[in-house]
């Protein structure tokens, strides 16, 4: 099986590699594909082979003992699914599921180690790669802990209702989460929180405030 | 149903792929929505669109009584 050298140079950890050294890289690589719905990777697992996408989209998510799931990020195309699990031996800390059909290029634990070990570059770039996802987390951490990020989801839901019969302004989940100064994924956590405490109703394209005084003494106490 | 701006899109066609009720389909290479009642709203589509072309907008109402 064949990959692409190219696809290889557009992978953030293989990025300033020569095409010769990339043509032996890419010996060391095989595929692998998935279907919608698929678990590529289950949480608690070991992994022996790290995952770029070559196709697709995939989501990278935790569930909690109640069965609770937090998205923490959607993996595309270059993006690396289990680095973590990968360079530190322990098992894998997330789950990850195929959103549509994917295409996955995978590279064997040992053989990416000697990659590493033979080519320097690679290894910086992989520190580059896991400072950044460590960045990200951070501020998915930072949102995900404060209760004022629903403070100010309830906000602008409050802000923006309308009463049913007059036109009002419809919002994007990524608009909330401009608007709150956070992330998507926090946004749509939040919305899930409020409607399993009853304050809120998700129906199709609307969000249904169904309990007004109790956002709005959600507000008060986040402010 | 969800809203595609044209200029944005770079025709990845990543929403397609995670689309589950054949909503967004390829019309002369062009990524489009189709009209179906078979969308449930599940903003998968506007979660992997890499360039926010794609959006699904929620209208929100506050319920009477």
């Amino acid at each position: 099986m064949t990959i692409d050298v190219a696809f290889l140079k557009s992978i953030s950890y293989f990025s300033g590699l020569n095409t010769t050294e990339l043509d032996i890289i890419e010996k060391a690589f095989s595929e692998k594909t998935a279907q919608r719905g698929e678990v590529i990777l289950l949480e608690g697992e070991l992994s022996d082979t790290l995952f770029f996408v070559a196709a697709g989209a995939v989501k990278i998510f935790k569930t909690s003992t109640q069965g609770k799931e937090q998205i923490l990020s959607i993996a595309r195309l270059g993006d690396a699914l289990n680095d973590i699990s990968i360079f530190d031996g322990g098992v894998n800390p997330v789950s990850a599921q195929a959103l549509g059909p994917v295409v996955l290029h995978g590279i064997k634990k040992d053989r990416l180690q000697g990659i590493l070990q033979q080519y320097p570059k690679v290894a910086l770039n992989a520190s580059r790669v896991l400072a950044g996802k460590t960045r990200q987390l951070l501020t998915l951490v930072e949102d995900l802990s404060f209760r004022h990020v629903l403070g100010r989801v309830v906000k602008i839901l409050l802000t923006h209702a309308g009463d049913g019969t007059t036109p009002v302004q419809r919002l994007t989940q990524q608009e909330m989460a401009a608007m709150a100064g956070t992330a998507r994924e926090v946004v749509a956590r939040s919305l899930k929180v409020l409607e399993e405490q009853g304050h809120i109703r998700l129906e199709h394209h609307r969000i249904v405030i169904t309990d007004k005084k109790s956002l709005q003494e959600i507000v008060a106490e986040s402010a | 149903m969800p809203l595609i701006n044209q200029e944005k899109c770079n025709q990845c066609q990543l929403c397609i792929s995670v689309c589950g009720c054949g909503a967004i389909v390829m019309v002369n290479n062009v990524v489009t929505v189709v009209e179906t009642e078979d969308c449930h709203w599940c903003t998968t589509c506007e979660a992997v669109c890499p360039t926010g072309a794609l959006t699904c907008s929620f209208e929100i109402v506050v319920e009477e009584g």
